[in-house]
């Protein structure tokens, strides 16, 4: 059976250029870059060439770029280190539909005595700018916010989020792991301090990140030891990864267009012919600015792990915001934070696409969702022949 | 993902009466949207009172559409009595066993079972008994106490897993370990027990009956074993071992070391065990 991969959003396949790059350094090019001779000094060089590559895509200066372990140590760090150089303020503002790499991080610092606020968002997934406004202050040190949204592709308008920070003295973080490669992003032109990002979210392998960090920005390890990453972050260098990253960013750079254009238009496609021939289901964030390539649907009165294991006896690979997909009991976080009523929360179905994704297998998704649904309809006891037995409050 | 047996997996593809009995002897809907799953069951006896076909909707995860199929194929032939006896921990030895995040999908199923069983026997409106204590999920205490004893569980992430008790907000963690606690409290011993009231003898029978079944025959169960009271003479109750007690060399120390000892601490301290054959 085919597999047809519409998670990307999850991880992503390693592009073929980006794995033939990484190979020979793992075994033949396998020197420390930080060693003195010559063999290890060539591994230095394509690092650089690596970092030059990442900062290139975002618009970064290559001093800019620490790499990290994953988007999760990126995320822990630019926090912690904002806390650390600033130790005479408690207050964080972040928002309520933030990654768990910020979301539980910062409801372990309100266990040790800061004071956090987290942004509602609107049923679109749209933040609460006057809110943000009203709640900076004299004592917040750092403000996280994610750039998209990996459940529903929302775009957060980090960059002015980023500018009333500034103004007020106040650190500001973003999480861009869903983002980068998406949407064009160029550090030059916002003021945000710190920005994480991910390899695997952008064909690069899994277990490398990286940690923006603005030229000039007072900063405080996460990982204390060695020398590397100009002493910011200890540790021997996963060298082979962040060569494969390097070659990842520039193949992003040139698939942008792509990505907003033929990606966008499978999207689009997709979501709306799913729309129209499957009744009661409805977009969430659709109202919203979103990354091309995600759609979020809720398919009223169903269970999404359902759905997704019908859908992988066909191959088809996709996420849900179920409770039951998750082993916690609530639906997404996400969905309940833009009061997505329980009747949607649980049937709700993630794809996000790639630009490995193909026109046929949107119409596979197409032809073989819609019986799927109409399946566990048939057995949901809020659903007859006529259609939906009841509107259960939210 | 899971890791869901194979009978899990095809109970769920190809799930077994799926439906809804127009004019049904019992019925009963469990769960709700809010919680993630739920289940209607609908069931119809036949004129020897058993059980002639039983239907499910469900709205659910694999788990929960298979523990539904599976719990309506189980009571299928059974009269009420039979079917009554069924636990979550049987539907979910049925389906060859669920996930330990999964087994309230046998909980369930257990309830729907009981519910329409409750229905078809008139039994006053099927309104929860006990004081609430998940708000989230809207579980009782009577409920959390019920898993708990059925199933012998020790820790509230264990109660989660059964009842979904606390798996919301998190707040009511406490009351469930206080109610875990309680359970498993030893009981304050009298400071003379010779307070205990003299049993008539319909009283003793009666209340050796209720031990075995709350006390003594889950534990029983869990082993894949079974007892059945035969008869009580005097002080002594003659039982029957079934299923692994039937042959398993331990069944002696079993019927002395607890069965014994629970009618004793339970019933009267004069009480002897003794097994016979049938």
């Amino acid at each position: 059976m085919k597999t047809i991969y519409l998670d990307n959003n999850a991880t992503t396949r390693v592009a073929p250029e980006v794995l033939a790059e990484m190979t020979p350094y793992f075994s033949e090019f396998y020197g420390n870059p930080s060693s003195m001779h010559s063999f290890g000094g060539q591994v230095a060089k394509k690092l650089a060439e690596a970092r030059a590559k990442v900062a290139a895509l975002i618009g970064a200066d290559p001093d800019e770029i620490i790499f990290t372990s994953c988007g999760t140590e990126s995320d822990n760090t630019a926090i912690h280190s904002a806390l650390a150089v600033n130790p005479d303020k408690r207050h964080i503002i972040t928002s309520r539909v933030e990654h768990p790499a910020v979301k539980v991080l910062c409801e372990h610092l309100a266990e040790k005595d800061y004071r956090i606020t987290t942004l509602d968002v609107d049923s679109d997934g749209k933040l609460d700018m006057d809110q943000y406004k009203k709640s900076l202050s004299a004592d917040t040190v750092v403000v996280s916010l994610m750039w998209a949204n990996n459940e529903t592709g929302v775009i957060f308008p980090v960059e002015e989020a980023a500018q009333l920070a500034h103004e007020r003295g106040i650190l500001f973080h973003t999480d861009a792991v869903q983002a980068v490669g998406k949407v064009p992003i160029d550090m030059k032109a916002n003021s945000i301090d710190m920005l994480s990002l991910s390899g695997h979210k952008l064909h690069a392998p899994k277990g490398i990140g990286v940690l923006y960090l603005r030229k000039g920005t007072k900063f405080s390890s996460f990982l204390v030891g060695g020398h590397q990453e100009k002493g910011r972050r200890g540790g021997t260098e996963n060298t082979p990864s962040i060569v494969g990253l390097g070659k990842a960013c520039e193949l992003a750079a040139r698939n942008m267009t792509t990505e907003n254009t033929r990606v966008k238009a499978l999207r689009d496609r997709l979501e709306g012919e799913l729309l129209k021939r499957i009744s009661h289901s409805k977009v969430n964030g659709g109202g919203a600015l979103r990354l091309p390539n995600t759609t979020n649907i809720s398919f009223e009165f169903i269970e999404g792990e359902s759905i997704l294991l019908l859908m992988d006896g066909h191959g088809i690979c996709a996420s849900s915001g179920s409770a039951c997909t998750s082993g916690s009991l609530q639906p997404s976080h996400v969905l309940r934070a833009m009061g997505v009523p329980y009747t949607m929360a649980h049937g709700s179905v993630r794809f996000s696409l790639s630009v490995y994704n193909t026109n046929e297998e949107i119409d596979f998704i197409i032809e073989k969702l819609p019986p799927i649904i109409e399946r566990l309809r048939g057995m949901s006891p809020y659903w007859n022949a006529e259609g939906a037995t009841c509107t259960p409050a939210s | 993902m899971w890791d869901y047996t194979d009978k899990v997996k095809e109970h769920f593809m190809n799930p077994r009466n799926v439906g809804e009995i127009e004019n049904p002897d019992g019925v009963a809907e469990v769960g709700s949207i809010a919680c993630g799953d739920a289940l209607k069951l609908t069931f119809k006896l036949d004129e020897n009172k058993k059980i002639v076909d039983a239907r499910f909707k469900t709205f659910g995860c694999a788990s929960a559409i298979a523990s539904a199929s599976a719990m309506t194929e189980m009571i299928k032939g059974k009269t009420i009595e039979e079917a009554m006896k069924i636990t979550n921990q049987d539907i979910a030895d049925y389906l060859g066993g669920l996930p330990a995040e999964k087994m309230h999908c046998s909980v369930l199923g257990q309830e729907a079972l009981e519910k329409a069983i409750e229905n078809y026997k008139g039994a006053a409106s099927p309104k929860k008994e006990g004081q609430i204590v998940c708000e989230c999920f809207g579980v009782t205490d009577k409920e959390i106490e019920h898993a708990v004893r059925e199933n012998h569980l020790t820790s509230v992430e264990e109660v989660t897993n059964y009842t979904k008790a606390g798996g919301g907000c998190k707040k009511c963690h406490e009351k469930i370990q206080g109610l875990i606690d309680a359970i498993y409290a030893k009981p304050v011993p009298e400071a003379e027990p010779a307070a205990k009231p003299k049993l008539t003898n319909l009283q003793k029978i009666r209340m050796i009956e209720e031990t075995i079944d709350r006390e003594i025959r889950p534990s029983l169960k869990h082993d894949g074993g079974d007892i059945d009271l035969v008869d009580v003479v005097g002080n002594r109750v003659l039982v029957a071992t079934r299923g692994a007690c039937a042959v398993c060399q331990a069944s002696q120390l079993t019927l002395k070391g607890f069965v014994q000892t629970k009618l004793r601490e339970l019933v009267s301290p004069e009480l002897v065990v003794e097994e016979v054959p049938q």
